[in-house]
């Protein structure tokens, strides 16, 4: 027998006191349409007609975006150029890693890209990396938004580790991010002419105005025994270190590309452009590959065909159902609300 | 006929010279039997006291009192005794009882009351007393109730505490109660871990989720413990009056009472504690208790004090009491009590009839003294309560696999995980000096990866936490209160007459109301009222009562239907004849033509007899007419009632043990002998013989009562009536009578037995009555003999008292039998007829005999005629020796498989089977060898039915039910005996009726009719288990779409461990962001509304089929997710990842991606729930898509904090993504991309194999039911099982015959022409 207070008895002797008469009027549940489930509904029914007409409506709107998206796809011009290992000297191909981490060696590389389309400003410089974990979750958390923001927390380097000191000094900006900061350089120059790089504008304004200080400027960057990516002029307040706020703002894949700067030019199809770049960063030691990449871009932003591809699949999955739901229909057509398909009347022999 | 011939004449030529003589009052013998006589009795007595002495060496003052009341015994006797024997007297000295004699003298009567009453205060000395031993320990010091606040004999106060938690325990216990989740263990580690470094998330995102999740349980937790809480104070803040000293009497809460205190408890107020009683109003210290709360009976039962404490009747004699009990340990039985009475240095035993239970209420009595002998939580109540088992429902069992599967997968994801962590860790990370490889902690350590892969365990194994939804638990919990709520609120299931709504006393079960397979249903008070009516008799073999019962009326009806229009065959019965229940001239199966009164009720409450041949005095006029005025005196005099004047009307009701009995007294009554008082001695009838006479009150002695059992299935009392004559009149089953009649009192046999017969036929309860005149000695030697029995102490009294019972009530006459009338409760027959057509079984266990139980299956059409009735019995021997048993389980077994045998020969497909089965038999049948073969038996029978079971019988078969066929089962009963089966069953139903609330106490769901259990099944249980079941398919398809991206993100981040959604858009999907539509879902979803499912009870099958929660069913929904999350996470990556995604040419950074992947995820559930509703009310529109705006409206308030809170979605909507028409038409396209085929699983399965509700939503929708009204009746009559029981299969059975007929007819005629 279980002695616990059971819960029978807490009713039971409870219960027993309880005056039934006078309460009875207040037991009677109250009517509404709500308490007994009857408030007006919609009861959408999937009958034949709404599938097809929401199918074959999908299919139009869908084929049209997707059209659209394809063109404006097309429209970009997009040209990619990998300089890894082209721009390794010769005899150094088979150590690159030794080549880069070699800050005596001359890292300049001159490159031609060909414009085969018309790009009409602004066109984009992006430099994409590969087979780098910005999204390694070690990386990621190696930062501190507080120091970035004001100046009076340049101490304030908790997540940083392992980049939070140089020489026992809180490091602004602090953290592995910072660190590797990018410090391949490109120039440009069509026909002999420079072309300006405008690298003003590439960062989200609120990063520049909110989450990086104006009065926050570098301090023991890249003072500490090993020295990571670029370095940072000190004299310049982190809002303005635009390429650092790209930067830090990490991407999502290991293969991505960040924005470097704006030609404000057009360009010509049959063009080509020298490109003089630094090859400094490091990406051979994980075989990473480095590319340049000029866009232009659309509504839609940068070249991508996957859109307006999946669109208009999309579409014409929704058409094809749509016709393959008429020929069924049409072939073995069921009358709607037709009695005879109730399971008493199917088999009625069964249970 | 001679003896009661003599009897007769009592009434009418003698009345005049008794009516003179009962002046006298009722103290004093009036009736002075011959002075023989009294010296026979005398000396008998005195050798009585004789053969006692010598046994106990006693003083002479209790010697007395035990003289006085052996000898008190014969009715009058005792005084003469005091006369006859003066010597005696002397030698009892009787000088030395002094005061009390007094009080004495006015006792003798009270001993003859009713032998269960028995005082047993049989001395026992100091040595002698077996008291000691363990569990004997308890000594209650009484009215000193100061030496019990101290040890060693602190027993515990009378303050008692239902609650679970008291507010120190309740924050570790509640804790604990939750913690007993594994899923809920699980994120409680995941939040100890976010503490540390290992954890993927911040702590936050952790703690806030689980604390939410948590702390919403334990806040309901509380507030249900709070409200129990509230009930114990209640309770224990009641008042009673207490013994303060000095005779003074006061006030006191019973939450302060203590044991030893002697508190006085007036009319109609319960008992605080367990008490001693002490004394009464009732001068021989008896008293009225009613035990409703105890047992569920709401007959009275009579307590009775001591003698020695009888005296102590007014407030100041408890000045100085004092007395000790030692009495056994508290234990939950409810029946037995052992204990001593020390008073005055004289021991009295005690037993259970002087034991007042706390919970029970004092009736008819207007106070009583009792000493708290048990207080709290040791009274015999408290004990006996038993926490209600907690049951689940099968969904939730299923569930729980569910979880127990999605862990599997975490866990098998967190490997892969981890071994690709540690591989790259190894092979990779050397070369990512982007990292610092070789300046890390042991979790990022290549040099070390098995130890980095461990650690990266932990963190998968709680990155990918949201594959199991936190909130499953909650929201579950949330959306089941609310069904309840709905439930309770159910206007159509509210009973005005009791005024009671029905009541989800869990909500664990709502779902299971849905597929329920088997009902097992009690019968009294679940079925019928348990209110008789007198409807018929038979007396001196000739049948009166024109009345027809209401299983005539239905053959009759049925008849009447068929006679109309054969062809017609299917209209819904019950609605199409409300009409007809009316006026119309009805021929009854057994030729008496009768109108079927339009007002179904009696005028009288227990009386609907009717036939002016025995109304208004006309019985005078019968040939027969001595023996009618026999019967009725029988039906006055024979029972155990007490009459209760109601003041305001001057109506007397009657409180009786049974109500066949209230409805005898009723009948007695309108017949003209009305029971009005009742004396310890005397039963008192006022007696009219025609409305014009003048009543005549006549005074029956009542010399001793044999009282009724279920074995002895027969009372009788013995009566001296006016001119002395003892008369002992017995009723009883019908078959126990008929065997002791007398050689020349079977003058009727024959004419009764016929009557019997067509009583029983039609569905109404019977007994016979019988009579027997005795002469005096014969009556006082069997007297003493039953006295002895009476007396004996030890386990065999009842047996004696038995045997010596049966002694008597032999050579009986016959005068007639009744037939009473259990009434169906209102609308049981339509609803059986509705839960058949819905496919449910129903068995019906009963503690009535065989032959009620198959009346009542007629009655509710459980069973039929042309119904091929198995009976499994065993021979009626006294099964004691090891062969016996045997032979009756061998004969069994061979019943069993000749029946099963039977069946399965049967060609007929539409040949019933009922199964009938009694108590006895069941216990061979419920044996382990046996009752596969039984249940197998049982199962193919269209009905079963379970008499004389005993309320663990009853258990048993719920069990076996339950655990053999493996279906749900829900029993349904109203009575304490019904407990077992209640607590059993999958699902318990109460009906909370008349009799107490045991069953509601113990029941998961509470009605007040059977009738609601249709609704209760067929609306709530098929909307709640469709609910659910869609709700929790939902909810993993939803954690696993979102819980996957997760997984698939980390392939691209070396497993690292990184999440590329915000920590706060991930603590908000579950609790914020997706939660309250798929409440909407499983609260308010309808397929079909409520009407509907009345009308086509074959929907509800869609439940005991479990179409709805197959594991094919889960897998597809499971599948579901697993495609949304591929589709969700490479269109988002594969558009994002490179290229620019704005005009402006800015790439996506993780905080983008993340969030416009969470945008789609976010769409996309809520538009799949979308799809999944069937019904928008206005509420679902608005949690569905206010979840939706929510997400904006959260991601652009993030963007507006501080960037020290939103970091990377600083400004993420209004700067980056808002303006960007990729993110929009990116949603928009994963929108469809992952509902499609959903959406066209759904068309063309709708289209091609639609369910039920997709059939009937069409013919709704398109209004076809009003367009084609004939199609619609037609289904609505179709839309049923098969069923072999209940009304229609009644009528489709018979119609199948008529058509067979026709049929023969026509080929017969098609014969003839051909020749």
């Amino acid at each position: 027998m279980n002695h616990a207070n059971g819960s029978a008895v807490a009713g039971s002797s409870s219960g027993s006191g309880d005056d039934l008469a006078p309460r009875r009027n207040s037991k009677r549940p109250k009517y509404s349409r709500f308490t007994q489930q009857e408030l007006p509904a919609c009861k959408p029914i999937l009958t034949p007609k709404w599938v097809i007409s929401v199918f074959t409506l999908i299919g139009v709107i869908f084929v049209p975006i997707g059209v659209a998206a394809l063109l404006a796809s097309n429209n970009v011009v997009e040209i990619v150029d990998q300089y890894d290992d082209k721009c390794v000297p010769p005899n150094m191909t088979n150590d690159k890693v030794a080549y880069i981490q070699n800050a005596t060696f001359d890292k300049t590389c001159i490159r031609t890209l060909q414009v085969l389309k018309n790009m009409s400003q602004p066109i984009y410089v992006y430099y994409q990396l590969d087979n780098f974990y910005q999204n390694h979750r070690r990386y990621v958390k190696s930062r501190n938004d507080e120091q970035l923001r004001k100046a009076s927390q340049a101490n304030e380097t908790s997540g940083c580790d392992p980049e939070r000191t140089a020489n026992g000094a809180p490091i602004v900006p602090c953290g592995l991010i910072a660190w590797s900061l990018f410090n391949d350089t490109y120039k440009f120059s069509l026909d002999n002419k420079n072309l300006t790089v405008n690298k003003k504008g590439i960062s989200w304004k609120s990063d520049r105005d909110h989450k990086f200080g104006k009065d926050v400027y570098p301090k023991n960057f890249q003072n500490s025994s090993v020295i990571g990516g670029a370095k940072l002029d000190p004299k310049i307040p982190l809002s303005e270190q635009e390429d650092l706020i790209v930067w830090m703002r990490t991407a999502a894949l290991p293969t991505f590309r960040k924005l470097y700067g704006k030609i404000e030019q057009d360009l010509k199809e049959g063009d080509s452009i020298i490109v003089t770049l630094e090859n400094n960063y490091n990406t051979y030691s994980f075989s990473g590959k480095k590319k340049l990449v000029l866009s232009t871009s659309s509504w839609l932003g940068g070249k991508n065909d996957f859109l307006g591809i999946a669109y208009l699949a999309i579409g014409g999955l929704c058409f094809f159902l749509a016709v393959a739901f008429t020929v069924i229909y049409l072939v073995k057509p069921r009358k709607l609300g037709d009695p005879s398909y109730l399971s008493w009347n199917r088999n009625p022999a069964g249970n | 006929m001679s003896r009661g011939r003599e009897f007769l004449p009592l009434v009418s030529s003698e009345r005049e010279e008794r009516e003179g003589e009962r002046e006298e009052g009722a103290n004093k013998t009036s009736i002075l039997p011959s002075l023989s006589l009294c010296l026979l009795s005398s000396c008998v007595s005195l050798l009585l006291v004789e053969e006692i002495i010598p046994a106990h060496t006693l003083p002479v003052a209790d010697l007395t009192v035990l003289g006085l009341r052996e000898v008190g015994i014969f009715d009058g006797l005792a005084q003469r005794f005091h006369s006859c024997c003066a010597g005696l007297k002397r030698k009892l000295k009787w000088g030395l009882m002094g005061p009390r004699l007094g009080k004495r003298d006015r006792l003798r009567w009270s001993h003859l009351y009713t032998f269960a009453c028995a005082r047993s205060t049989a001395l026992v000395d100091d040595e002698q007393s077996s008291l000691l031993g363990p569990g004997f320990s308890r000594i209650v010091h009484c009215n000193q109730s100061q030496l019990h606040r101290k040890p060693p004999l602190n027993y515990c106060n009378n303050y008692i505490s239902t609650t679970r938690y008291n507010a120190i325990t309740f924050i570790p216990k509640a804790l604990f109660e939750q913690f007993r989740r594994v899923a809920n263990i699980y994120f409680l580690l995941a939040a100890i871990l976010s503490l540390t470094p290992i954890s993927p998330f911040s702590p936050l995102s952790m703690i806030a989720p689980l604390s939410f999740v948590v702390g919403l349980s334990m806040a309901k937790e509380a507030m249900e413990d709070w409200r129990r809480f509230m009930q114990d104070m209640k309770v224990n803040r009641r008042r009673v009056c207490i013994h303060k000293g000095e005779g003074n009497f006061g006030n006191k809460q019973w939450q302060d009472i203590r044991v030893g205190d002697v508190v006085k408890v007036e009319k109609d107020q319960f008992f605080p504690a367990d008490l001693l009683l002490l004394s009464s109003s009732y001068e021989d210290g008896i008293c009225y208790v009613e035990t409703m709360n105890l047992d569920g009976e709401t007959n009275l039962k009579v307590k009775r004090s001591l003698e020695v404490t009888l005296t102590m009747e007014d407030d100041t004699a408890f000045k100085d009491f004092t007395a000790t009990i030692k009495c056994e340990d508290p234990n939950p039985s409810l029946y037995t009590f052992v204990g001593n009475f020390e008073y005055e240095r004289q021991v009295y035993v005690l037993d259970p009839s002087q034991i007042l239970l706390r919970d029970s209420k004092l009736r008819n009595t207007s106070y009583v003294y009792g000493v708290v002998i048990f207080t709290g939580h040791e009274s015999k109540v408290m004990q006996n309560s038993t926490e209600s088992p907690s049951k689940r429902s099968r969904i939730e069992q299923k569930m729980d696999s569910i979880i127990y599967i999605l862990f599997t997968v975490l866990v098998l994801i967190s490997l892969i995980s981890s071994i690709g962590f540690a591989v790259m860790t190894k092979y990779k990370m050397p070369n990512w000096w982007f990292l610092q490889p070789f300046n890390t902690t042991s979790l990022y350590d290549p040099s070390r990866p098995a130890v980095s892969g461990v650690f990266h365990l932990v963190t998968a194994l709680i990155l990918y936490g949201y594959l199991i939804p936190i909130s499953l638990y909650v929201s579950i919990e949330v959306v089941k209160v609310l069904q309840a709520t709905f439930i309770n609120q159910d206007i159509l299931m509210y009973d005005e007459e009791i005024g009671k709504p029905a009541r989800a006393r869990t909500s664990n079960l709502n779902e299971e109301l849905g597929q329920v397979d088997t009902i097992l249903s009690d019968k009294t008070g679940t079925l019928t009222c348990n209110q008789m009516d007198f409807l018929k008799c038979s007396i001196a073999g000739i049948s009166y009562g024109v009345r027809a019962s209401e299983v005539e009326m239905a053959a009759a009806k049925q008849i009447a239907s068929e006679a109309d229009d054969p062809e017609n065959v299917i209209h819904d019965h019950w609605e199409d004849n409300v009409g007809a229940y009316g006026s119309s001239g009805i021929e009854l199966v057994n030729g008496i033509t009768c109108m079927v009164e339009k007002t179904q009720k009696p005028a009288i409450k227990g009386f609907s007899f009717e036939d002016d041949r025995l109304m208004h005095g006309n019985w005078r006029n019968e040939p027969t007419a001595s023996t009618i005025l026999l019967f009725f005196r029988i039906l006055a005099l024979c029972h155990s009632a007490i009459p209760e004047l109601n003041e305001k009307t001057g109506d007397l009701t009657y409180e009786a043990e049974s109500p066949d009995e209230a409805a005898f007294l009723v009948a007695a009554r309108e017949f003209g002998f009305e029971f009005y008082k009742r004396t310890q001695s005397s039963v008192f009838i006022r007696e009219r013989y025609s409305s014009s006479e003048k009543p005549v009150e006549r005074e029956f002695k009542i010399l001793n009562l044999l009282e009724f059992n279920s074995k002895r299935k027969r009372m009788s009392v013995v009566v001296r009536d006016e001119s002395g004559q003892i008369i002992l009149l017995c009723k009883g089953a019908d078959s126990i009578i008929l065997d002791r009649l007398s050689k020349n009192g079977r003058m009727y046999e024959i004419d009764t037995t016929k009557h019997l017969n067509e009583y029983g036929e039609a569905g109404l309860r019977t007994l016979a009555l019988s009579y027997r005149v005795l002469d005096e000695s014969e009556y006082s030697a069997w007297n003493n003999e039953f006295q002895k029995a009476k007396t004996a102490i030890g386990p065999d009294r009842e047996a004696q008292v038995e045997r010596v019972s049966d002694m008597m009530e032999k050579d009986l006459i016959l005068v007639g039998a009744t037939a009473v009338e259990d009434k169906l409760q209102k609308g049981v027959p339509q609803c059986i007829d509705k839960l058949a057509q819905a496919g449910l079984k129903i068995w019906v266990l009963t503690g009535d005999k065989i032959e009620t139980a198959i009346n009542i299956g007629y009655a509710c059409s459980l069973l039929r005629q042309g119904m091929k009735q198995i009976s499994l019995s065993i021979a009626n021997t006294d099964l004691i020796t090891q062969d016996a048993n045997k032979a009756a389980k061998e004969n069994l077994k061979l019943q069993l498989t000749n029946a099963s045998q039977m069946i399965k020969l049967e060609k007929d497909p539409y040949a019933a089977f009922s199964l009938i089965i009694d108590g006895k038999t069941l216990t061979y049948a419920l044996e382990d060898d046996l009752k596969n073969q039984f249940l197998s038996l049982a199962v193919d029978c269209a009905s079963v039915i379970c008499c004389r079971v005993s309320p663990k019988q009853k258990a048993l078969v719920t069990r076996l039910v339950k655990e053999g066929t493996g279906k749900v089962t829900l029993g349904i009963g109203d009575g304490a005996n019904d407990v077992g089966m209640i607590q059993e069953a999958d699902i318990g139903v109460g009906i909370s009726g008349v009799e107490g609330m045991q069953a509601v106490m113990a029941s998961d769901f509470s009605i007040s009719q059977f009738r609601f259990l249709e609704r209760l099944l067929v609306v709530h249980g098929h909307w709640c288990y469709k609910r659910i079941a869609s709700m929790i398919c939902y909810f993993f398809y939803k954690n696993i779409a979102f819980g996957l991206t997760i997984f698939y993100f980390e392939a691209y981040t070396g497993f690292s461990g990184q999440a590329i959604y915000d920590d706060w858009y991930m603590i908000l999907f579950n609790v914020v962001l997706t939660s309250l539509p798929v409440i909407s879902l499983g609260v308010f979803d309808q397929d079909v509304p409520s009407d509907v499912c009345l009308q086509f009870p074959a929907l509800y099958q869609q439940g005991p089929k479990n179409l709805f929660f197959g594991w094919p069913r889960i897998i597809g929904w499971m599948f579901n997710g697993l495609y949304s999350s591929i589709i969700i996470y490479f269109i988002n990556i594969a558009i994002f990842y490179l290229a620019a995604f704005r005009s402006d040419g800015q790439t996506a950074d993780m905080a983008a991606i993340g969030a416009t992947m969470f945008t789609s995820i976010i769409w996309v559930v809520n538009v799949q729930i979308i799809l999944i509703i069937n019904h928008f009310t206005w509420i679902q529109h608005l949690l569905v898509w206010g979840s939706v705006v929510a997400w904006y409206i959260f991601l652009f308030a993030y963007g507006m904090a501080s960037p020290t809170i939103s970091g990377d979605a600083y400004q993420l909507l209004q700067e980056a993504l808002g303006s960007a028409p990729i993110y929009w038409i990116v949603t928009i396209l994963v929108i469809f991309a992952c509902n499609i085929p959903y959406l066209a699983h759904i068309s063309f399965k709708r289209m091609f194999t639609p369910l039920d509700h997709h059939v009937i939503q069409e013919i709704k929708h398109f209004k076809l039911d009003e367009v084609d009204q004939h199609m619609w009746k037609r289904e609505k009559s179709k839309a049923r099982q098969k069923t072999k029981i209940g009304f229609t299969a009644r009528v489709d059975a018979t119609i199948r015959q008529l058509k067979g007929k026709l049929h023969r007819k026509v080929s017969s005629l098609t014969i003839q022409t051909m020749f």
